[in-house]
């Protein structure tokens, strides 16, 4: 009854490819970029743009990041945090090469050097799989952090050995640096986030998806049907590095202002990928679910004590914290394999039947 | 551009000639250290072997071990009372993973397994700073009767220095590895191991108890991550870097193949020399520190010929 489907008729072929089909569907997504766009900027409060919607939105793209190669292409990828490092070190140098340019277009473009450098770390996947090819991603996360250490070029020597974003604007409004609003930078990745999800919601329905999902779930019998493993492979590499540097940029030069070589370790990779896996693999609103769930719980459990008013270290905190998004996590596999998208999906189901399930 | 190439092909080895002594002590020092290594690569490959479950939560458990031990130590029980105890910790903790992990995630996909145990070092670290605090402990070695003191060697007209706990650890991983093999091959569970690593659903059909031999490969990991962590913690100190240094397991793990215990063994030595060689000879070329990589790109090399690494079983596929 609430989400029925029945009588919305689609009377063209482009109303059968509508990303949202359904009625209800858009007036969902409607009301959450209302959200978004409005009622976030409103009423919400610099700390909390700065804490959680803005990590919530970067960490979201790069969990599609690594979603489009992990869910689609089904490459296990442990390098995800250097991949975002590529991204975010290659935007610094664009904006001290160019420094009068939209500073959303350097990000954008920083992206492309992300990919390369996942193109070249694709290479092994043709001929290793599985769990081998993810300690070979392993290399690359590895040995780029040890490039972002002793790469002097990459930091412009300076002796910190991290970067710093120098203040940029884009259409005559302060983004990066330090005298950028919270709300600026929110706006500018949520129109990113907006924009970057619409393309992939496109390309993995698309021949290139379909070609992602038919060598996951098998790639032998996909070479005989005439996909060539070599392109798809490695443009599903690509494509994955280019969403993570675009994610990481975006983390050092609209959240974080600066970073170092260790903002870029294995534990982002793990992060990013407890996103795609609890939000789901092989689903984008999955990885925003997951996205949402493994940034703000650490918040959420962190805040309790003191709202309860308890007198608890920090440090007690930190571990019961880690002991607890442990066991949560294994609860979760547990209780639903395929993440958080299929609960929406029996949710969706559940709404359909209502109130008569049968 | 040829100064670039004597600096790479012809200087290290004119190098390792001048100094053989040092060489040997380079070589000798891989050598402790691919032992280590194929310690924890072979604690995965006893549950992956038996479960396929590829267990990231092996280094944690090294840490966990080491810590437990300390900690006990620490709080008054004698050594190796404390390490008695630490045995039935590791037991503890086979069953609940057993119970509470792998029995109702049993049928899922790889990946989620491996997701699984990433949750359960997370819970790990947590659970081991929660009791035991996250500062550095120095392991127990002398209260263990492990010897502290080293040999001097004297060959080819220098000095080569063998350190006595890490001959006491070759010793310890030699004799852990032979019995764990004697176990697979001459007993009735070493049997009943063998066959549901070969074939999970035959093994179940002839009356075999896959969750009992789950709890039992689980705890043998538990052994020989005690073993390890013992080892390790007697060179530096024990401390929660160690579950960073267990990555390194990793790429043995994939080099020797991720079924084969002799695989585990011959990876490790391969990576443990090879890095270090690596290190002394060529690194300082490109400034330091390779350590941290050139094991995964050594394994990679071996992949690139062999997917399945040197002793893995092949991969066939069928459509």
């Amino acid at each position: 009854m609430l989400y029925r489907e029945t009588g919305q008729f689609r009377t063209s072929y482009a109303a059968d490819q509508a990303i949202f089909p359904l009625r209800q569907d858009r007036i969902g997504l409607a009301a959450i970029a209302l959200v978004a766009a409005l009622a976030v900027p409103l009423l919400a409060d610099d700390f909390f743009i700065n804490t959680i919607m803005i990590p919530f939105l970067i960490f979201a793209l790069a969990s599609i990041g690594l979603n489009l190669l992990t869910g689609y292409a089904g490459l296990l990828s442990l390098g995800t945090g250097a991949f975002m490092g590529v991204g975010a070190y290659a935007c610094y140098k664009l904006t001290t090469f160019f420094p009068e340019v939209n500073v959303l277009l350097l990000i954008l473009l920083s992206g492309f050097f992300s990919a390369g450098i996942g193109f070249v770390f694709g290479l092994p996947s043709l001929r290793i799989k599985g769990f081998y090819l993810a300690v070979a991603t392993l290399a690359a996360q590895f040995f780029l952090d040890w490039c972002f250490n002793r790469i002097g070029w990459l930091y412009n020597y300076n002796a910190s050995g991290a970067i710093e974003v120098p203040t940029r604007e884009a259409f005559g409004i302060v983004l990066t640096g330090p005298t950028a609003t919270p709300l600026a930078r929110y706006m500018a990745v949520l129109a990113l986030v907006v924009l970057m999800t619409w393309l992939a919601s496109n390309l993995v329905r698309g021949r290139i998806g379909r070609s992602w999902m038919m060598v996951r779930d098998m790639d032998i019998a996909a070479e005989l049907m005439g996909i060539r493993l070599l392109r798809t492979k490695l443009l599903a590499f690509a494509v994955s590095s280019f969403y993570c540097g675009v994610a990481g940029a975006m983390m050092v030069f609209l959240w974080l202002g600066a970073a170092e070589a260790s903002s870029f370790g294995i534990n982002v990779s793990f992060q990013v990928l407890f996103m795609v896996i609890i939000g789901g693999l092989g689903s984008l609103l999955g990885s925003f679910m997951g996205a949402a769930f493994i940034w703000i719980l650490p918040i959420v459990i962190r805040a309790v004590p003191a709202t309860l008013g308890l007198d608890i270290g920090a440090a007690t905190v930190e571990h019961v914290s880690f002991m607890l998004v442990g066991g949560l996590i294994i609860f979760i596999l547990i209780a639903e394999p395929h993440g958080f998208a299929r609960l929406w999906q029996v949710a969706k189901q559940k709404m359909r039947t209502w109130p008569f399930p049968y | 551009m040829g100064e670039i190439l004597y600096l790479i092909l012809i200087d290290p080895f004119v190098q390792m000639a001048e100094l053989p002594d040092f060489f040997l002590q380079v070589l000798w020092e891989g050598f402790v250290s691919g032992i280590l290594y194929a310690l924890i690569a072979l604690g995965f490959v006893l549950i992956f072997k038996a479960s396929g479950v590829f267990n990231f939560a092996q280094g944690i458990m090294v840490v966990f071990a080491a810590l437990s031990l300390v900690g006990l130590y620490e709080a008054g029980v004698p050594a190796f009372l404390a390490l008695a105890l630490c045995v039935l910790i590791m037991l503890g903790l086979a069953l609940g993973v057993e119970r509470l992990v792998l029995r109702p995630l049993v049928n899922q996909p790889d990946i989620i397994l491996f997701m699984a145990t990433i949750g359960l070092t997370y819970f790990l670290i947590g659970l081991g700073e929660f009791i035991f605090g996250g500062e550095p402990k120095v392991m127990i070695t002398e209260e263990l009767l492990l010897p502290t003191g080293s040999y001097a060697w004297e060959v080819m007209g220098g000095l080569v220095i063998f350190q006595q706990i890490d001959i006491a650890a070759a010793v310890i991983a030699v004799v852990l590895m032979t019995a764990l093999g004697l176990f697979f091959q001459n007993t009735r569970i070493g049997r009943a191991l063998r066959a549901v690593a070969d074939d999970h659903q035959a093994a179940l059909s002839v009356g075999i108890s896959l969750n009992q031999i789950w709890a039992i490969v689980w705890f043998a990991a538990g052994i020989v991550a005690l073993a390890t962590g013992i080892m390790w913690g007697a060179r530096s100190d024990v401390s929660f870097a160690l579950q960073i240094v267990a990555l390194k397991a990793l790429p043995v793990l994939v080099l020797g193949g991720l079924t084969s215990v002799p695989g585990a063994i011959v990876g490790g030595l391969i990576i443990g020399v090879g890095e270090k060689i690596g290190e002394i000879y060529w690194g300082s070329m490109i400034g330091g520190g390779i350590e941290g990589w050139l094991a995964y790109f050594i394994a990679l090399a071996f992949l690139l010929v062999r997917p399945q690494g040197l002793f893995g079983e092949r991969i066939i596929e069928r459509v």
